[in-house]
């Protein structure tokens, strides 16, 4: 096994827990938890959002434990990221507040031994457990919702299951909306419905066919994560994309940026009832999508992003693409402002879905969601890459409101710094002579943590390359992160006010189930 | 305030497929092959990531269904290679998606029932005028349920589209529906992922009869990129019965469109052939730069289905 380069190697689980905690006291923020099967052991890697970069912190699980000592009653922000791993790997986190199934509910015993799946010696019935970061694993993993629990209600209370099937053109997941009639005291989620496999996924195909897996692991924000997938390699062969390779990426991840902030709005002015200003956002929607879909064939940007660069030149000129965004900048801001200006939209936002600061910070909430309750750690300013660093993107004005109402004021005010760095994108590549657009990308055997700014946060890549092939890869996307946040934000809500809640999160549940 | 908003761009709405759509005609498919004997064909098949070009006997063909739309086989081999342009890209018979179809090659991976000589246009025509009758009915006031499979998301972007002025599906009676129980399309989305089954198996049998069933993306198609998979059937087609199959990752709004009225047998001047009946999927016209020097044969030749009627 090549050795993890970039990880710190602590002696064993608690060690590792008590120094991720002292670095969370000194200002650090808790960016993941996830497990690698290796032969014989469980490795727990955490890693840890700094100034500097993303620190990884690596324990090994002895063979043949069933359970280590869990790490959220220590730590909030691990609730989800251990049931992920128990879900995999079937070892328990002992002392977990909450441990039921989250993106794999499978029944049979929960607790294995931790041999080798294809040569240790098992008895008794085995949930086929897909333990990423080992070779082989179940051809088939059959979801059984008889793992997951039932809950108790008392006098009065029912439980709405809302979904997966809902209303609209979304995404499938569960809510379980536990409700004495119109108040929300408790919403569970059940976001196993559409887990696809990813993680294994990943593990079956060569280092620079990874690339093409990232941008479907959560579609939305494909420019992002194929950019944390490439920066994990380059970082691993040493690789800098060249200059103009640099500004299309930004390019791309700024018109993704608007796309997604778009149809934030596009999806609060519908909840609200608004025809017009649904239309009207729908409409630049539209717009952006098909300026990507003109600079690079794919109205998503795929394809633009590989390992060292990018593909090609955009298909547009530069003084083309400046006059675009320039009128699409116009047309925003007007109706943005005019959004921001209809009172009986604006009732429905303020207050509605309060996530108040502190729990912001100890989460480490990521992305507008984060920004809007005054945690900001916006990975383009604080761990910048690509062309960023030159571009001077700079902090917008820190908003504290917690709620809907700022998660979209933050969103507007990333869409002003988007086009603006897009302007000075398109200002450069005219003025850019040409040269090469990627740099050679050789896979490199290793371990490294990429990372890139989505729209909705912070996406995270912690990947293992072996022999050109990918041995491990864990995509951590914003969208798994914040979810889980969605439990605390019903405080005097309502049901009416749910379409809101989950709009102003902005998220794409494609990156939560994996 | 609103409304004079509403007003200031005047009308935004395409008038397709009535009158031709320039960014329709534009917008790009699947990849399609462009010579059918080409050089080295026994290597061509490791170009893709997903398997979707065989190659047999010096000729090649490409399985659009598995197309992720990687742009690889036409960046490596753009002499047999293009990209298709324009919205028809759907088919109503999984084998009509493999370009060219060509004669006596053996099955691709993943379709064992593929038989081992083109579908007869008869054939397809049966399949047509079957879908026809069942739709027959549904006139012009058509509800959409959809169901997400374990999709990466931006099928549901491209679905939603057509809601935005630009697309605006009610000027054609096509409408999105909450209930199950009140549609008569459903459109599925996602590689089929296996919590999805019975809630899709269930939102299925809920719809009453005539139902058509299109599965839109390549995923839903397939699997995509995202099979094999332990939590994926590979494709929504294990669960539900499929009558209309869209590739692309995603498809553009243009093709889920197209698929809507191939299903509905609205296609203007429709002649009930499947994906020939309209505009079929062309090559692109060249890029620009190194590649417009080889000059690029003219599409598939008269015998692939796919090109007859190639005409729009």
């Amino acid at each position: 096994m090549p050795a993890a380069a970039s990880a710190e190697v602590v002696a064993d689980v608690p060690a590792l827990w008590a120094e991720l905690i002292s670095e969370v006291a000194a200002g650090a923020r808790f960016a993941g938890l996830f497990g690698t099967a290796r032969p014989g052991q469980l490795l727990l890697s955490a890693h840890l959002a700094r100034p500097a970069g993303i620190a990884t912190l690596e324990a090994a699980l002895p063979a043949a434990a069933a359970s280590y000592p869990a790490l959220t009653p220590l730590l909030g922000a691990a609730f989800w990221y251990e049931r992920e791993i128990a879900d995999l790997f079937g070892v328990v986190p002992a002392g977990h507040p909450r441990l039921e199934p989250l993106i794999l509910p499978l029944t049979g015993p929960l607790v294995l031994p931790l041999t080798d799946p294809l040569a240790g010696p098992l008895t008794g019935p085995r949930p086929p457990r897909p333990r990423p970061g080992m070779p082989g694993g179940p051809a088939i993993a059959e979801p059984d919702p008889r793992a997951l629990p039932r809950h108790v209600v008392g006098p009065g209370m029912f439980t709405i299951p809302h979904g997966p099937v809902r209303s609209g053109v979304v995404e499938s997941i569960e809510y379980l909306v536990e409700t004495p009639g119109e108040d929300i005291p408790h919403l569970n989620m059940r976001v196993f419905y559409k887990h696809r496999g990813i993680e294994k996924r990943f593990e079956q195909l060569r280092a620079a066919d990874g690339v093409l897996l990232a941008e479907r692991t959560e579609g939305i924000a494909s420019v992002a994560h194929a950019l944390a997938y490439c920066h994990a390699l380059e970082r691993m062969a040493g690789v800098q994309p060249p200059r103009p390779a640099a500004l299309i990426r930004v390019l791309h991840a700024e018109l993704e940026r608007l796309a997604c902030h778009l149809d934030v709005a596009v999806r609060l002015a519908d909840a609200a009832g608004l025809a017009v200003a649904t239309a009207r956002f729908g409409w630049h929607k539209e717009q952006v999508l098909r300026l990507v879909g003109r600079l690079c064939g794919s109205r998503f940007g795929r394809g633009v992003v590989i390992p060292g660069g990018v593909s090609a030149l955009p298909a547009v000129s530069p003084g083309d693409l400046l006059a675009a965004v320039g009128r699409l900048d116009r047309e925003v801001t007007s109706d943005a402002a005019a959004l921001m200006g209809t009172a009986s939209f604006l009732d429905r936002l303020r207050r509605t879905g309060p996530l108040p600061p502190q729990r912001a910070r100890e989460h480490g909430a990521l992305g507008p969601v984060g920004k809007a309750s005054g945690f900001a750690d916006d990975a383009r300013l604080a761990r910048p890459y690509d062309a960023y660093p030159s571009l001077g993107l700079r902090p917008a004005a820190p908003r504290r409101g917690g709620d809907a109402l700022a998660r979209l004021r933050v969103r507007w005010d990333e869409v002003a710094q988007s086009f603006q760095l897009l302007r000075q994108v398109a200002d450069e590549l005219s003025g850019a002579a040409g040269g090469p657009l990627s740099a050679a990308c050789d896979p490199v055997d290793g371990r490294a943590v990429g990372w890139a700014e989505a729209p909705q946060g912070e996406v995270l890549y912690d990947v293992r390359i072996e022999g050109g092939q990918l041995t491990r890869c864990r995509p951590r996307s914003a969208s798994f992160h914040n979810l889980v946040l969605m439990h605390e934000v019903f405080a005097g809500d309502i049901l009416t006010d749910f379409p809101f809640i989950e709009a102003s999160f902005g998220l794409s549940l494609a990156g939560v189930a994996g | 305030m609103w409304v004079l908003r509403g007003l200031r761009n005047g009308v935004l709405t395409t008038r397709w497929p009535a009158r031709p759509d320039q960014y329709a005609q534009d917008s790009r498919g699947p990849a399609v092959v462009a010579a059918r004997q080409p050089a080295n064909a026994d290597r061509l098949p490791g170009l893709c990531p997903t398997g979707a070009i065989a190659a047999a006997g010096g000729s090649v063909s490409l399985d659009q269904g598995r197309c992720i739309q990687c742009g690889r086989c036409v960046r490596a081999r753009p002499e047999v290679f293009a990209w298709s342009a324009g919205p028809a890209s759907a088919a109503l018979i999984r084998p009509g998606l493999i370009v060219p179809d060509l004669a006596g090659l053996p099955g691709l991976p993943g379709l064992p029932g593929r038989p081992g000589r083109p579908e007869s246009p008869e054939s397809l025509a049966a399949v047509s005028e079957q879908l026809r009758a069942r739709t027959r009915a549904l006139r012009r006031s058509v509800h959409l349920r959809h169901v997400d499979a374990g999709s990466d998301g931006t099928e549901e972007w491209e679905i939603l589209a057509l809601l935005n002025p630009v697309y605006d599906v009610h000027r054609l009676g096509i409408f999105l529906t909450a209930s199950p129980r009140h549609a008569d399309v459903l459109l599925v989305t996602g590689a089929g992922a296996r919590g999805m089954t019975e809630p899709l198996r269930r939102a299925y049998e809920a719809m009453p009869h005539p139902k058509i069933v299109i599965a839109v993306g390549t995923d839903a198609v397939g699997g995509g990129l995202i099979s094999p998979s332990y939590a994926t059937t590979a494709g929504v087609a294990a669960t539900v019965p499929v009558d209309v199959w869209v590739p692309g990752s995603p498809p553009t709004p243009f093709a889920i469109l197209y698929a809507l009225l191939l299903a509905l047998g609205r296609l203007p001047g429709a002649d009930p052939a499947g994906r020939d009946a309209a505009a079929p999927a062309r090559p692109a016209p060249g890029p620009p730069g190194p590649d417009a020097a080889a000059p690029g044969p003219p599409p598939p030749g008269p015998s692939a289905p796919s090109a007859a009627g190639a005409q729009r």
